[in-house]
């Protein structure tokens, strides 16, 4: 049994197979009036962020309460970060309270490796800089699995700043591993060196985009200016962004959010039936609590959810 | 040339008289690689005799030293003492028992400190604890610029005549082609190598490792070989413009080794030094993010890794020189983006040479010495030598003797070495520098006064 997920590498086809499928069986939870399992009841989940998130703390707070666990949020703004206290420090501190697992998220490579050394807990990599967002692949392949069964052989093209991006990372190693075909396409100030020994091909155009079957958009920041990676956002999206000339009717089209619009998506194809965008957002939920289930509860319980059962009480 | 001792500093020593039995003596600039008898009288070389045919004096140490070899010790150009500033991660006296642990005599110490060695009253006040404190004769080099800010040069005369051995503004490049230049214009009135440390800030920026595959796998920014090659080349054009002398610091690229290539061919007045750790790891053992891998250069490819070995063993590079680089565990205990950069160096120098280099017949043993004994010639020091009439530095070592780094603990205050938990083949047992014993290994047995 896994203790930890630090990086898609860290899984093997069959373990992403697993999670996915057992994530299929808690949507069945989800679609219940009272959506909660006693799975983790009793044990501690303690969110650690030191980034901002709406979307991946809520979604890793529900997953946890949905599964009963008890959650503590710790957000390293207001919290004794602010007055110099290491990530070393932290974990021991959180250690105390004996928690089943650290979800992290953190500005920085490697920070989820860092804390699963310092503590027995069960470690979640949440987002580690530009490095690894493992979950967020998962959901990702299972949103795009709803929709297209057959993820060997499929042509999936991350288009946008892959150099920044912990999510165009992880995908690549994701998607390849399920066997998928991946073309980042980028300017190429924002595709590193060396990134075709990811497994990918490389493009610095859209040309030849009509050959995919899902074109997955990564998010241009403001902040891209500085350092010169691109001149302008203007640019930027008259060379690359989605739009309804660009993205064929029969592309499915995804981002990992939240969105830039009039950036590198325009408006018409986000709202459009060929965006997985809300059901990415939908998924994030019970993908992670298959993930949590996997680390936690995976040796112990013989099934994963039982068919039928009398709502449990809280 | 001036010989080592007087120009670097340490508590005044007793000279030693040693016999030294038995040993495998390698000496390649005397031509010497035998087992032979070395006699050390008045803390010099006396005589060199066939094993076994040398007597000892009244009142010598007789060390049995079968099994054993003996080489010229070794001098290390590049070490960070971290005095004045942050002795809590290294002092002088620290620092300089790592150096005699790893078999080196003499060490050329940094100025990167706070306050940074930029005056000679810093200078001046150096020298005198490395009188009080230093296990191996210590010399000092001054910052190039004020603060090492880059803009104003230091005094450098008034810091030649207070017993600079050079200058380095380490730890940062000499950003301004203009004030590099000055500085080597003003070299020709006041002498003094000056050692760059290489790098162009505007490519290296937001970088921690090498730019290469590892990098682009793990997110990291990455410093790419050319911030280091352009700025040798740039160098090596002032200084070629200038008739200057100049040593580039820690090699890590083949474009930087190719740089220094073409400069030598066309007569610049350029030496260059290379680190144990560039010479022996790649950017593949950084993949683990482990900090005791983050170094400023970076560790690269495997292909500039083999550029470096070319260039040692064919004397493109000059020397090898640690940039013993030590830090508080808890700043190395953080995320590798954040950690600061360095590693220690001194006393795993000669035994991770041996083992990744000299065993594998990468490297000649006797060009590994050679190497490792070259680091003081570019600031004027005399290379040592096992030849009689030499001051005594010698390096006793047990080649075959196995240990694992850092098993032990370390001479050194800090413990972020590259090469912790690594088996290592060669050990040094003793270290004569400057003529007296200034380290001998807590198990090493020692014959009787006679």
């Amino acid at each position: 049994m896994m203790r930890n997920l630090l990086s898609i590498d860290d899984l093997t086809r069959e373990d992403i197979e697993r999670i996915l499928s057992r994530a299929h069986s808690f949507a069945q939870v989800s679609g219940r009036e009272i959506k909660k399992v006693p799975t983790l009841r009793g044990r501690t989940v303690i969110n650690l962020f030191y980034e901002s998130s709406t979307r991946t703390s809520s979604s890793f707070e529900l997953a946890a309460k949905r599964l009963s666990a008890d959650l503590v949020n710790i957000k390293s703004v207001g919290s004794s970060v602010d007055k110099g206290e290491s990530l070393k420090d932290t974990v021991q501190t959180l250690s105390a309270y004996d928690p089943t697992a650290i979800v992290i998220r953190s500005p920085h490579a490697g920070a989820a490796n860092l804390v699963a050394r310092w503590t027995t807990a069960s470690v979640i990599n949440a987002g580690d800089g530009k490095h690894e967002h493992p979950t967020q692949a998962l959901l990702d392949l299972y949103t795009l699995r709803g929709r297209r069964p057959q993820i060997e052989g499929t042509k999936i093209w991350i288009v946008g700043d892959v150099m920044h991006s912990r999510v165009a990372r992880s995908n690549v190693l994701a998607f390849t591993r399920m066997g998928a075909e991946v073309t980042v396409c980028g300017p190429p100030t924002l595709i590193p060196r060396d990134f075709e020994s990811l497994g990918c091909d490389v493009r610095y155009s859209l040309d030849g985009i009509e050959e995919a079957d899902v074109v997955y958009a990564l998010r241009m920041q403001m902040e891209r200016m500085t350092g010169s990676y691109v001149p302008s956002l203007r640019e930027y999206a008259a060379r690359f962004q989605i739009d309804s000339r660009r993205l064929a009717p029969h592309q499915l089209l995804m981002h990992p959010g939240p969105v830039n619009r009039g950036v590198e998506l325009a408006a018409e194809v986000i709202d459009s039936p060929q965006a997985l965008i809300v059901q990415q957002v939908e998924s994030g939920v019970v993908v992670r609590m298959a993930v949590l289930y996997e680390l936690l509860a995976a040796g112990n319980a013989p099934s994963p959810v039982p068919a039928h059962t009398e709502p449990q009480p809280a | 040339m001036t010989p080592l001792a007087p120009r670097l500093d340490r508590p005044e020593t007793p000279p030693s008289d040693l016999l030294i039995k038995r040993a495998h003596l390698i000496d390649p600039r005397v031509g010497i690689d035998e087992p032979a008898d070395l006699l050390v009288r008045g803390g010099e070389v006396a005589e060199v005799g066939a094993p076994g045919s040398l007597e000892a004096p009244e009142r010598a140490e007789v060390v049995d030293a079968e099994g054993l070899h003996a080489f010229p010790a070794f001098v290390d150009p590049h070490v960070h003492l971290r005095t004045p500033g942050r002795e809590d991660e290294e002092d002088i006296g620290s620092g300089t028992r790592a150096a005699a642990a790893g078999g080196f005599c003499a060490i050329l110490a940094m100025p990167n400190t706070d306050p940074v060695t930029d005056s000679a009253s810093v200078l001046l006040s150096l020298r005198e604890r490395a009188r009080e404190e230093a296990r191996v004769p210590t010399g000092f080099l001054a910052a190039v610029t004020v603060g090492q800010k880059g803009e104003q040069l230091t005094e450098m005369g008034e810091l030649i005549d207070a017993g600079a051995l050079g200058f380095s503004d380490d730890g940062l490049p000499v950003q301004s082609a203009g004030v590099l230049r000055q500085a080597l214009r003003y070299q020709r009135m006041t002498g003094g190598c000056i050692a760059l440390h290489e790098e162009d800030p505007t490519l290296s920026r937001g970088g921690s490792m090498h730019e290469g595959e590892v990098s682009a796998l793990l997110g990291v920014g990455g410093i790419p070989s050319i911030s280091e090659s352009t700025m040798i080349a740039r160098d090596a054009a002032i200084a070629r413009y200038e008739d200057a002398q100049i040593h580039i610091q820690h090699l890590s690229a083949r474009e930087s080794v190719q740089a220094i290539e073409q400069a030598k061919a066309a007569g610049v007045r350029i030496t260059c030094e290379a680190t144990p750790h560039h010479l022996t790891l790649t950017e593949e053992s950084v993949r683990s993010l482990d900090t005791n891998f983050k170094m400023n250069p970076p560790l690269r490819s495997e292909d500039d890794r083999q550029a470096l070995l070319d260039g040692l063993r064919s004397g493109i590079i000059d020397c090898v020189a640690t940039d013993h680089a030590p830090h508080a565990r808890e700043e190395k205990e953080q995320p590798f983006e954040t950690a600061p950069m360095g590693v220690t160096g001194l006393e795993t120098a000669f035994a991770a040479l041996h083992t990744m280099l000299v065993i594998p017949g990468l490297i000649p043993l006797g060009v590994l010495i050679e190497r490792m004994t070259a680091g003081g010639a570019p600031f004027g020091l005399a290379i040592p030598s096992l030849s009689p009439g030499s001051p005594a530095n010698i390096c006793l070592a047990d080649l075959a003797a196995e240990w694992e780094a850092g098993e032990a603990g370390y001479e050194s205050r800090s413990s972020n070495s590259c090469f912790a938990g690594r088996r290592l083949i060669g050990r040094v047992r003793m270290t004569v520098a400057g003529g007296s014993v200034a380290y001998r290994e807590r198990s090493f047995a020692i014959g009787a006064v006679s």
